[in-house]
Formats: C-alpha cells, structure tokens, sequence
C-alpha cells in the first residue's frame, strides 16, 4: 500500500486542489490563497527538480505560523470563515508531505469536503455550477489513484469520461435523496457569529446616510406575489421598523419594555393579499404593506404595528400575509405615547424650533401643510449625495443645504412636526418594486429602501406623510430610477438605461426565484407540502424513509442491471449490411456455423436457395473484399447494400 | 498469537473466510456470479463516511440546501462506485492452468487465466492466495489473461489448491470487493533437500558397498556425454576435442561406470529425514549427471540419467508414504 504514487497523478492532485481554491477564492484572506499556491508550487517543484521532502524541523514552524495568521486575521479559530481559511492552508500545507496512496486519499477526502463548504457562503446557481469542476477533478483524481497499473497509463479522457459517468450515474439518486430524506429543520446548535455576515437590510436606527447607503445596494430585499390585483405603486409601502426616539443624530424604536399599548386599528375596503419571501437580513423585522391585519403564526405585531419575528431571519422566510390600504390607526393616543412622540432634544435646532413656533396659531393639518409647502417651494434637493451637515443637523439641512435624501426628509419633517406640538414618527422600511412579468411578482430591492412620517391628529389617528413625495413624487410614482439625476450612484439593475439588459435580468431573476422557491427553500416545511400534493396525504416520517429506500433500491437495480448487461459490440458499416444479410438468411433457417467462413457460408446457403445464388454469393465476395483489403473502394459499401436490397426471402408462415 | 484471545480472533479477515460463500470450479473454470461477490468499504470509504456526515451535519445545522445536494451526490456516487466495483468484478471466468513442481518451502508459481467475456475491459483486478503476494492486471475486453500468483509450500506430495481470492477497488478504492474461489487443482511438491554441505550420512563406502557395479562387457562402448570436471581423463574422447567440437566423456556401460543406488537403508534418521538427505542425493547426481537409481523400502526405480528419470524419483520421494 505505500507505495510511492507518480508525477502525473500529483499533476492531477494540483490540478483538482486548484480548482477548489479557484471557487473558493471570494471566501479566503488574500494570505491565505498565496499560502496554497505557494504550498502546490513547492510539491510540484519536489517532484520535478527532485527536492528531498521538507523535514518536520521545517513544517512544525510552518504550522505554527499559519496558526498565528488565522488567530491574527480572524480574531480565533472557530466560525465560518476562521475554518474554511484553516481548512484550506492546512490541505495545501499536507501536500508537502503526500508521498502515499494514504495521503493522497486523506488530501482528497478533505478537497471533497471544502467543496462542500462553498455553500456556505453562496447558494445562488452559478456558485452551484461552480462545484462542478472540482467535483469531476476530484472524482477523476480519485480514479487515477485508484487505477495503480502506473506501467500502463491512460489518457487523460479516460478518467475525465469515467468521472462523468459515475457522477451523472449519480444524479437520480442525489434527486431522490433530495425529496425524500427527511429535512431537520436547523440550526442543530447555534451557529457561529460569522454565520450570516454581509447579509444587508433596514438597520434598528437611522441616523443620515444609512438609506442612501443601503440605497446604492441592489441586493433583493424580498419577493412578493400578489393574490389578485396589486395596489397602485404610490401605495406601495412596506412597514419596517417604527422609529420614536431622537438621541443625538440617531432615531431609534421605543423599547417593548414600556408597555405601551397596541394601537387600535379599523380597515376599510378590499383586502390585500400576499406572499412575501423575504430574503435573511439577520435581524428581526418581516415587513408587510401598510397596514397588516393577518400576520404569520410566528411572528409578533408590535404595538406599532411593525411585524417582528422571534429569531433573527437567517434563512430565506416565505409568509402569506394580509393588508387593507385604507385604516384607520390609534385615533385614541394616551398621555404618555403623546409625550414619547413630541420628545426632542432640548437646544438643539433652534431655527428650527423658532420656525416650528411661528405657526402656533395655526391647527395642526395647517401646520403639516405648511412644512409640506416648504419643501415644495424652497430648492430643496432630492439627492443620493448630500452635503455633510453641522452641529444642529436639521438647521443646516432645513436652512442652508436643503440637499438631503429620503431620511433627511422624514427626520427633519417629523422634527419640525414635534417642535410644533405635533405628535410624530419616522417610519421605515421600502417604497414600491419592480413587477416581474415572468412570474407576475414584485421585485424589492435595498436600493428601494425609504423613510417617511406618521403624524398623529386627533378623530383621524396616525396618517402616513411622505415629505419625500413633496420634494419629489417622482421617487414615490415611479420608483427611485426616475427621481434621481445622478443615476451612476445607483446599482445597474436599478437604473432605467440598457432596456435589453433589464430584460434580461428580469428573465435571470425569474430563474433565480424558482431557484430560491424550490431548491432553495426546499427545507421542512416545503418537503411536508410537496409530499403531501404528490400523494395525497399527510406523509409520515416513516413512509418517507419507506419511499426513499424503495425507490433507491429501485434505481440502483436498473443501474445495476444495464451495467452488467452484455455491451453489444460496434459495428461498422459493413458489418452492419452483413448483420442485415444474416437476418434474412435465418428467415429460411440458414445460419452460419461455428468456424464457418463467409464464403463457406454463402457456398452452402447457394445450395439451399439455388435461385438467389447471384446476390449471395455476390454479397459474400463483397463483404469479403470490403472486409480485408487494404483500402476498399468506397462505393462498394453501397454496391453491398444494393445486393442486400435484392435478396428475395419470403418471410416463413 | 491474536487468534487465541477469543474476541480478537474476529477482527481478522481470515476468521470469516470460513463462512464465506466460495464459488467452486466446474470443469476447472470457476464463473464470478453476482451473489458471490463480497464488498465492504475499505478504510478510504469509511474515511469519505465519516467526511460524508460531516457535510450532512453541516447542512442541517446551517439550513443549506446545496449543503445536502453536494452530500447526497457525493453519498449517491459511493452507491454508484459499490456498484461499478462490483461490475468489474463479476462475470469474470478463472482457470487454474498448470504450476510447476518445486522443492517445499520453495514458492510455487500456480498460472491462472482470467477470461473476460463481457465486452468491457476489465481494470486492476488483482489476485493472491495470500496477501503478502498478489498480482494486479488489467484484461481487456473479451480477453483472456495468464497470470502466475505465486504460492509458498510446506510440504511434500500432492497439495490442493487454497482457496484463491480475487479482487478489485476500482474505479475510486472506496470499496473492496472480492471472491473466494476454490478449484479441485491440485500441484506436486517434492520433498525438501537436506542441506548439502552433509551428507555424511551417506558415506562413501555405502555408495561403494551399496551399489553394485554393473558389469556386461568392458567394451561396450554406449555413446558420449558432456564432460564435466571429475570425470576421468582415461574416458575423455581426446580424438573429438582434437577435432575441436568440445570435450566429450566417453560411455562405456558395463564399463567403469559406476551406477549409483541410492537406498533408503543407507539413510538414517526420521522418514522425512531421510527422504531429504535422499532428495538431496539425487539432486548431486542429476547434477553431476550420473546415473542413479533409488531403492525405496516399497518400491525400486531403475538407474539412468534422464530428465524424465530425474522427476520420477523426485515424484516418488514426494509421495513416499
């Protein structure tokens, strides 16, 4: 077994182990991918030059030292990204100590297992084509090591084809396994802090800057599907988190701790109903269309009516959900939600609250009117990139730089609102989506993000206002692509130039989103539903493994069967016209006999049909000289088929 | 030594080879049927296991649904590699052909045909009677190969056949499968030699008084042989090596020319004892070409010198009972 394998299999072993690193190249430190390189090139270099193998004296300082480097760079050795780094370095690293058939499956077992880690960081359909080639490599690799008659070495094709084969003979029951296994639903144990990084969303404060932020972003937020019409653009706002404390520059949700009370909600009119699939944000909020009256069986409705779920959402959620566009919210406000929502920082703004003062005569749609108007018949600005603002941030903005985005916008409005004695709050969440005809469903992206206002008066309750829409309806009609003019800002897909390349990215996105649906999504639950409308009830835990085993063992039969069948032999040509002429033949119960040439043959079969004595024999000295000269003239391939054509056997009754 | 703590006398393979189904040879040819195929994972499976639940356990934990697709083809393609295994196993036909003698404790080398029947070529298929000497070879599609495994041998006379086995890991070393094959063949080993450097047992005086010399005329000369050194001169064919053919000894029988006997009674010791310093004997003789004959308690073989003469004794000391 210890024996010591060859060059061309270590070119192999490189050849695949690059290729996982290739894919893996996103998730890996920059220190860490030279490291490998550096490790691969070493061995290939061994081997060439013959260079001793490195001594323990030198690997042990080696190891330390990348042990150092993963601490250093990850702060630790657990999470995520800490053991795919570790994984990797050390797996190129063991190359510098792969003599044997033992290390060399030891260095493949592992490449087969950080293919299997991609995934980790990436589901989408390309990083599944991308485990493609590394799993053939390996797989070829694997054959090559396997295949030990070194004397006797194949082409490169034969452990590429072989691979092939053994992977797509694999594929019908990977497909099984992937309906049927019973899915746990995870995490098994909690996952790694890491685990969900550079997943993006609406944070739980808003302070300038974060939605512009978020708005360059063109990530899809979430999908939603509309059961019957869908509501008119401008009313489509999606209620995330609801935000009543000013401290400093930040707005920030009232803590549940107070116990404020749910407000009171009346819905007029048609219902709404969805199905929204929200992609994981890590963070607690599902956002519904104003305003949700049917929420989820896991979720919670704050008594502001934002929707909270009880765990961050790390995994793709699909809920069903139900609104009404016309309400009625809180018309009865209590002492201390009123005084919650006029708290402003004392000193602050003093313009500001100067202005908010001079209209103190004025009854409180009149005040809202007024602020409105400001922002109509000022210059104010709807722009992506604001001016940086001073110490008093709503003065700047409100009387100097009037440049500001949908936050400055909404911030300001409702500062403006409660300097003046108007109860307020900025809400947040996204505004509109982008109708994909395949499917028929909206898309919403981050760079849909907004902000607007609520104000509170008195018989009415909450009324939604947009100080946006004043500035610029444009952002609320159309969507942000047209209310913008610096448009280089914007993610690509959310830009109204390139039509044809919009087209196709909506095409794209119909895939991906059956992708996300039914692979994807494929988890417990979908497993349950799609069992249950494939046969018709509710599947047990047991009949599922039942069928899974049945059906398994089924295909591996025919497998099984095929592959043992005897395979028939090629044929060329002419032995094709021969096989023919033997068919007809054994019509008259003429077959050859063992050892019997074709000439014997078609002397003997000439006796038996005297009248067709021509075309057999001429068939047979055709056959012959096709068969055994040197270079045949090709036409008599078809002179063959032309006496074959000729041969009268009656079909025997 | 491990064999005879009883729990640990079942970690050997060896143990179970008792219990397994063996395919027998009919008419010398032994066919692999499929249910007489064994497999289990050899440790590199079991390693791909264990990296197997690893992933299973890491897309679970993490709800990654491409976690279970890498993990389910890559479990999938151990089924599929058990069934390939298998596959280039199976339907295999082995014959012994012929071994040729030895002396025991010498290695035989027993020659097997593998024929192929399948149309498919057949890769690293390797076989052993024992482990520590196994061939591997590829056989090509409707094909037949000869292959010579090599056999050690303890004792003397007819020796049957232990069980063969053949086996193959191909296409990914994931898994081991083999058969167990017996076949009726049955080969001939002749007896140990005795070392050389003693054979004091056999004086020369025995050889001597032992022997008779045949006498039937001085003159009758019987044809040339090779010289070989101590040969005597007075019998050299000076004439032909004048001529420059070589140097020839010449026969006379009846002559000087001594016929050995060699004869058990002049042997002592146990039976195998002196069935070696007996075969050890002959061995000098037929190399030194002269010509001997054995006398057993059962049985006498003429004198000659022959090829055939030589391996007809050896036979008889192999199966002296």
């Amino acid at each position: 077994m210890n024996q010591l394998l060859n060059f061309q299999l270590l070119k192999w072993l490189l050849v695949s182990l690059a290729a996982v690193l290739a894919t893996h190249t996103p998730n890996l430190p920059v220190w860490v991918i030279i490291a490998s390189i550096g490790f691969g090139t070493w061995r290939f270099l061994m081997d060439k030059y013959r260079w001793p193998f490195p001594k323990i004296w030198l690997l042990l300082p080696i190891t330390l030292l990348i042990c150092v480097g993963i601490v250093f760079t990850f702060k630790g050795f657990f999470g995520r990204d800490a053991s795919l780094s570790l994984l990797m370095v050390m797996c190129s690293l063991k190359l510098l100590e792969t003599k044997n058939i033992r290390d060399y499956m030891l260095v493949i077992v592992m490449a087969y297992f950080l293919v299997g880690n991609l995934f980790l960081f990436s589901q989408t359909i390309t990083t599944f084509g991308l485990s493609i080639p590394p799993l053939l490599l390996l797989t070829a690799t694997l054959i090559h090591i396997s295949y030990k008659n070194a004397d006797k070495p194949k082409p490169i094709i034969f452990y590429l084809k072989l691979a092939g084969q053994l992977l797509l003979q694999a594929v019908p029951v990977m497909l099984i396994l992937f309906v049927l296994f019973p899915r746990i639903p995870g995490p098994l144990w909690g996952l790694p802090q890491d685990a969900n990084s550079g997943m993006s969303g609406l944070g739980d404060s808003l302070q300038f800057g974060n939605i512009s932020n978020l708005t360059k972003n063109s990530a899809i937020a979430f999908r939603v599907q509309f059961k019957g019409a869908a509501p008119e653009q401008s009313q489509l706002y999606w209620r995330g988190p609801v935000l009543w404390h000013q401290e400093d520059r930040s707005w920030t949700m009232s803590s549940n701790k107070i116990g404020l009370q749910t407000e009171s909600l009346k819905v007029f009119g048609k219902r709404i109903q969805y199905t929204m699939t929200l992609e994981p944000h890590n963070r607690l909020w599902m956002l519904m269309l104003d305003m949700p009256t049917l929420i989820p069986h896991d979720a919670n409705l704050t008594h502001d009516y934002s929707m909270i779920a009880e765990k961050p959402i790390r995994t793709r959620l699909r809920y069903d959900a139900t609104s009404f566009s016309s309400y009625q919210l809180g018309v009865n406000l209590g002492e201390r939600e009123r005084l919650l929502n006029l708290q402003i920082n004392e000193g602050e703004n003093p313009r500001t609250v100067q202005l908010a003062k001079s209209w103190q005569g004025l009854s409180a749609p009149d005040k809202i009117n007024t602020a409105l108007q400001r922002f109509r018949q000022l210059p104010f600005v709807y722009t992506l990139k604001p001016p940086i603002l001073g110490n008093n941030p709503v003065d700047d903005f409100l009387f100097n730089t009037k440049r500001g985005f949908c936050e400055h916008y909404a911030t300001s409005f409702v500062y403006l609102m409660r300097a003046a004695g108007v109860p307020a709050r900025i809400i947040t969440g996204y505004q509109g989506g982008e109708y994909n005809p395949n499917g028929s469903y909206y898309i919403v992206r981050q760079s849909d993000a907004h902000a607007w206002a609520e104000v509170w008066l008195a018989n009415k309750g909450w009324l939604r206002i947009d100080p946006t829409a004043a500035v610029s309806p444009e952002r609320i009609e159309n969507g942000i692509n047209d209310s913008l003019d610096e448009t280089d800002e914007l993610p690509l897909m959310a830009r109204a130039d390139y039509p044809w390349l919009k087209k196709a990215y909506l095409n794209w996105d119909s895939v991906n989103n059956s992708w996300n649906q039914w692979i994807l999504g494929y988890d417990d639950k979908k497993q349950l539903d799609f069992l249950k409308k494939l046969s018709g009830k509710n599947m047990s835990l047991q009949e599922m493994l039942m069928w899974m085993i049945g059906i398994i063992a089924l295909i591996l039969g025919l497998t099984a069967y095929f592959l043992i069948r005897k395979q028939k032999a090629k044929l060329n040509p002419a032995q094709r016209l021969y096989a023919q002429y033997l068919k007809l033949l054994k019509r008259a119960g003429l077959t050859p006999r063992n050892g019997e040439t074709t000439s014997d043959f078609a002397t003997r079969a000439s006796k038996n049909l005297p009248n067709q004595k021509t075309q057999i024999l001429d068939i047979a000295q055709r056959y012959n000289v096709i068969t055994y000269s040197q270079s045949p003239n090709p036409e008599l391939l078809q002179d063959l088929a032309q006496c074959i054509k000729q041969l009268n056997i009656p079909k025997q009754s | 030594m491990l064999d005879k703590v009883w729990p640990l006398r079942f970690w050997k393979l060896g143990y179970w080879q008792q219990w397994f189904r063996v395919v027998n040879s009919a008419n010398n040819v032994a066919i692999l049927n499929p249910r007489q195929i064994y497999i289990i994972p050899t440790r590199w499976g079991l390693l791909y296991a264990i990296m197997l639940i690893g992933l299973l356990i890491g897309s679970i934990n993490y709800s990654l649904s491409l976690g279970y697709y890498v993990t389910f083809l890559l479990a999938s393609l151990g089924n599929i590699a058990m069934l390939h295994t298998w596959r280039n196993l199976v339907h295999l036909q082995v014959a012994v052909l012929n071994s040729k003698p030895v002396f025991a404790s010498e290695s035989v080398a027993i020659n097997l045909k593998i024929s192929e029947s399948k149309n498919r070529p057949r890769y690293v298929i390797g076989a052993y009677f024992n482990q520590q000497s196994e061939v591997i070879h590829d056989i090509n599609a409707n094909d037949a190969l000869t292959v010579e495994i090599p056999l050690a041998t303890q004792k003397r006379g007819w020796q049957s056949l232990p069980r063969l086995t053949v086996y193959t890991e191909f296409p990914l070393s994931l898994l081991h499968a083999w058969v167990v094959i017996e076949n009726p063949f049955q080969f001939l080993v002749y007896p140990k030699p005795s070392d050389s450097s003693n054979p004091n047992n056999l004086s020369a005086d025995a050889i001597t008084q032992g022997s008779s010399m045949v006498t039937k005329g001085d003159d009758d000369f019987n044809g040339h042989k090779n010289y070989q050194v101590g040969d005597s001169p007075s019998r050299i064919d000076w004439k032909a090596s004048s001529r420059g053919i070589g140097m020839y000894t010449k026969l006379y029988s009846g002559a000087e020319v001594h016929t050995l006997w060699l004869d058990w009674a002049d042997t002592s010791g146990s039976t195998e004892s002196r069935i070696s310093q007996l075969t050890r004997l002959v061995m000098d003789a037929h190399a030194t070409q002269q010509i001997y004959g054995l006398r057993l308690p059962n049985n006498e073989i003429a004198a000659n010198n022959s090829e055939e003469h030589y391996h007809q004794v050896l036979t008889d000391l192999a199966l002296f009972k």
